[in-house]
């Protein structure tokens, strides 16, 4: 994990600094002064890598280069119309290649919500680089001047006139010049593909059944494996007994194997078959004994007792202005409250999987739904103890991830069985293993303290306590270290709220149940806290909830993104009683994002009405997109708000398919609708900004409702109690 | 082992695989058709949506033992093999999909609605939709792309 180890780290943490506008660290454009010649016939070439993004054939074949694996958010269409844009080519006449992990890509990970901030000005200097090396050869051509040549629809013209030539046609040449470095990009306002509605040309496949995604990978002579894990996650293997399930028709083989996780290995049981259903029912079949140290303590009711003794005690600080401590011990009017988020299962509907082959050269390839496969590419070249360049990383499409397949314990797993069996192995994780098996998000609480004075909020305090993310998986956590991934989301800073005494902590309770990023990562934990506190704050200084938060925020975008959601979601309207709004907002991953409910008293429940959710993301790739992620984030904060929930009872988790951990369902899908803010701004993220205000915007609306403040997630919408 | 003869997508199959296994891995891994989805293995998900007789079915629940011979399996790559079904191109219209793995069972489930019910309001969509998951939540476009198929039904 340390190709993702290193850049995600590096970049959440500055990004929570610095807010938007964000470069990932990544170079790789112009890298080659020089065109690359990918074949060549005597002196003439076929086909020109003029930087590692763009490939254009003397045939006329324009082939654009996906530097992010996509999981449902877009990449396929957005990263590759960056380079459209500059270049002059339509989406409709380019050949799309998903990359393959090779450094010269840059970074490739889909998360953070980094694909079009991080690539916003490297992918299109790729296709302005490009455009400006076929106007200088059809310049010369002409023996006019450049001014005189434009791009367009993959040529170059000649102004009045009827000239023209393919890109096609002046690879040859263009194969001679040196890769401009400094290209000149285009004024936005002159975009044709950026910024405005295109259809995305993946989803005719996505809907007749031809899209290919990690399951649906087949090669030669492959074998499956189903792999048994011990329910304590973690464990030994003390005994096996296979007889039962050599039995099995299809079985070919039960052998002892491992799952690597970043912190930690555990033993596990694979069971190799001719088919996916023998491997499995060989699997149930397979009796196993297992040694599971002393797991059985790992509880999340203790789990949770830890963090809410924690929340008694002092923390590490992170930021502090003013003496807050003191300032709250003598305050007249101030409330404290602890707010409590679970762990969550990512649940993709595609289940985990990956095919390994190591051939008898010792060579390796891989075909696996991962959200990185540069660290793919890492991951595997160190399991097998070969360099990169024996590896060869196939990435189709992604059933869902919402940051799970980031995390490479399945992958881990299938080379462990291809190192062995030497011939290419599918191997599928079931729903049960997914659910069951972890990594999760992690159950946080939220320690709040506040206080206000004359009808002004004017005290501040999060708490911040659980298992973190860094410490865990990377293990790279100082004791007095506050986690960087989680301070940034929580700071002042970001939020943007001017309190005259604020404080910031956080206090690492650990535990054994592995944890890892999940859509939104700490800011889904985050924002149920910092949103709803700041209402009961409002409510104790006498206030509108969206008074006492402009009476906070100086920020102009910030302002205009909470003034847009009161207009569009039109929240001073009168309701009758039983009906009521609330309302949160909370910035991450560069984009600003905001949420208003309206819900109704429904018997001891409430229904949700309607959701309005307003975004400033800065520029965007397609507006579509964006509206689609956060319709996503409001299907899935709303989720994480009522349903779900991973407990672990003796060290076992007790959910373990959609029959106990429910996800939602179309039948409760509310209503929605999405304005997004054309700030002009420097890109942010979309593909998660918009889950961290949909469960507090939840819990402020049922308070306003009905009175009845909910501080633990998840709840029973049907039965507030 | 033993032989099953089946009818899939209108052409007649034989397989040779074990008596209780599901249609979803007979159809995905034996007759080669990669649309159909597994998703949870216990009729929770609808992923694995086909149809048997017209009738729409949680495949990785069904025994291949248990389909009669005569039956007529339609998978996803079957509904619009001639030209898209009113689904398929509704949902490109609206832009359903996001990663779309749930996508072929929501499409199956959604085209034997509209047989059933050529003009469904949102509460017979929601009713009949229920047993299809979808993690990206494109629920409400779901119910959108289903209204339009069926306008586009109605016109022909």
């Amino acid at each position: 994990m340390k190709n993702i180890d290193t850049s995600r780290r590096n970049f959440l943490k500055t990004t929570s600094l610095t807010g938007v506008g964000l470069m990932i660290g990544f170079n790789s454009f112009g890298k080659d002064k020089t065109p690359k010649k990918l074949s060549q016939v005597g002196n003439a070439v076929l086909d020109l890598e003029i930087n590692p993004f763009i490939i254009i054939s003397t045939d006329g074949t324009i082939s654009l280069i996906n530097p992010r694996p996509d999981m449902g958010q877009g990449s396929t269409q957005a990263a590759p119309s960056l380079i459209a844009e500059e270049l002059e080519v339509s989406l409709a006449q380019v050949k799309l290649i998903q990359s393959d992990g090779q450094s010269k890509y840059g970074s490739q990970q889909s998360g953070g919500s980094s694909t079009v901030r991080g690539l916003w000005t490297s992918l299109r200097k790729a296709g302005a680089a490009a455009k400006e090396m076929m106007i200088e050869v059809a310049a010369k051509r002409w023996n006019v001047s450049i001014s005189e040549c434009y791009a367009q629809e993959g040529k170059i013209l000649l102004k009045n006139s009827t000239k023209s030539f393919s890109y096609g046609e002046l690879v040859d040449d263009a194969s001679k010049l040196t890769v401009p470095k400094n290209p000149k990009l285009k004024d936005p306002k002159d975009f044709k593909i950026l910024g405005k509605y295109n259809k995305r040309l993946d989803v005719p496949d996505r809907v007749t059944g031809k899209a290919v995604f990690g399951i649906d990978i087949e090669v030669p002579n492959m074998v499956y494996a189903s792999i048994l894990h011990s329910p304590t996650i973690h464990a030994k293997v003390v005994s096996i007994d296979d007889t039962e399930a050599k039995k099995v028709a299809g079985v070919l083989q039960v052998l002892k194997a491992e799952r690597q996780m970043p912190h930690r290995t555990s033993e596990t049981v694979a069971v190799i078959a001719t088919n996916f259903w023998a491997a499995q029912k060989g699997r149930k079949a397979l009796k196993v004994t297992w040694d599971n140290g002393d797991l059985s303590k790992m509880n999340t009711d203790t789990y949770f007792a830890s963090t809410y003794d924690a929340a008694k005690k002092e923390g590490i600080r992170y930021e502090e202005k003013g003496d807050f401590n003191a300032k709250f011990v003598n305050a007249k009017q101030k409330l404290e409250a602890n707010y409590e988020t679970p762990f969550l299962a990512h649940a993709p509907i595609e289940p985990e999987c990956a095919v390994v082959h190591q051939k008898e050269d010792g060579t390796v390839e891989v075909w696996a739904h991962v959200q990185g496969p540069d660290g793919a590419l890492g991951d595997v070249a160190r399991y097998f103890g070969v360099s990169k360049d024996k590896v060869k990383i196939n990435v189709p499409l992604l059933g869902g991830s919402f940051g799970r397949k980031a995390y490479h314990d399945y992958l881990n797993e299938a080379c462990f069985l291809a190192k062995i069996l030497k011939k290419p192995v599918k191997m599928l994780w079931t729903r049960e293993d997914d659910i069951a098996q972890g990594p999760y998000r992690p159950g946080m609480l939220s320690a709040m303290q506040g206080f206000v004075d004359n009808g002004k909020i004017t005290g501040y305090h999060h708490h911040a306590i659980g298992e973190s993310i860094v410490g865990q998986v990377f293990k790279g956590l100082a004791p007095d270290e506050s986690d960087p991934w989680l301070s940034g989301e929580i700071s002042t800073e970001n939020s943007k709220y001017e309190f005259p005494v604020a404080k910031v902590s956080w206090t690492n309770v650990k535990t054994d149940i592995p944890i890892v990023w999940w859509r939104s990562v700490y800011a889904s934990n985050m924002g149920w806290g910092q949103e709803c506190f700041i209402d009961e704050l409002a409510q104790l200084a006498g206030k509108d909830p969206l008074e006492a938060r402009l009476a906070l925020i100086q920020d102009v975008r910030y302002r205009k993104v909470l003034e847009t959601l009161a207009e569009k979601a039109n929240w001073k309207e009168k309701l009758p009683t039983g009906q009521a709004k609330g309302l949160a907002v909370f910035a991450s991953f560069g984009s600003i994002s905001a949420c208003c409910m309206t819900v109704s008293k429904n018997g001891n429940g409430i229904k949700i009405d309607k959701v309005v959710s307003v975004l400033d993301c800065g520029y965007y790739v397609n507006p579509d997109h964006v509206k689609a992620q956060t319709e996503g984030n409001i299907v899935m904060g709303i989720t994480a708000a009522i349903k779900g929930g991973i407990t672990f009872t003796n060290g076992v988790c007790d959910q373990s398919n959609f029959h106990n951990y429910n996800v939602m369902r179309i039948k409760e899908a509310p209503k929605m609708e999405i304005h997004i803010i054309d700030s002009g701004a420097n890109p942010g993220g979309v593909g998660e900004p918009g889950l961290p205000p949909i469960a507090p915007a939840l819990g402020n609306a049922i308070f306003a409702a009905t009175g009845k403040r909910i501080r633990k997630l998840p709840f029973d919408i049907d039965n507030l109690g | 082992m033993a032989i099953f003869n089946l009818t899939v997508n209108g052409k007649k199959t034989k397989v040779d695989v074990e008596p209780d296994m599901p249609l979803l891995w007979v159809v995905r891994d034996f007759v080669g058709l990669k649309g159909t989805k597994f998703g949870c293995g216990m009729a929770q998900c609808g992923a694995c949506t086909v149809h048997i007789d017209g009738q729409p079915t949680r495949s990785c629940q069904m025994p291949i033992s248990s389909i009669d011979k005569k039956a007529k399996i339609t998978t996803i790559e079957g509904i619009g093999e001639m030209q898209l079904h009113a689904v398929q191109k509704a949902w490109i219209e609206e832009q359903v999909p996001q990663c779309g793995y749930c996508q072929s069972g929501q499409i199956m489930s959604a085209v034997a609605l509209l047989k059933a019910n050529p003009s469904p309001s949102d509460q017979d969509i929601d009713t009949a939709m229920s047993g299809n998951l979808c993690r990206c939540g494109t629920y409400d476009r779901i119910r959108k792309g289903i209204h339009r198929a069926s306008d586009m039904m109605k016109a022909g």
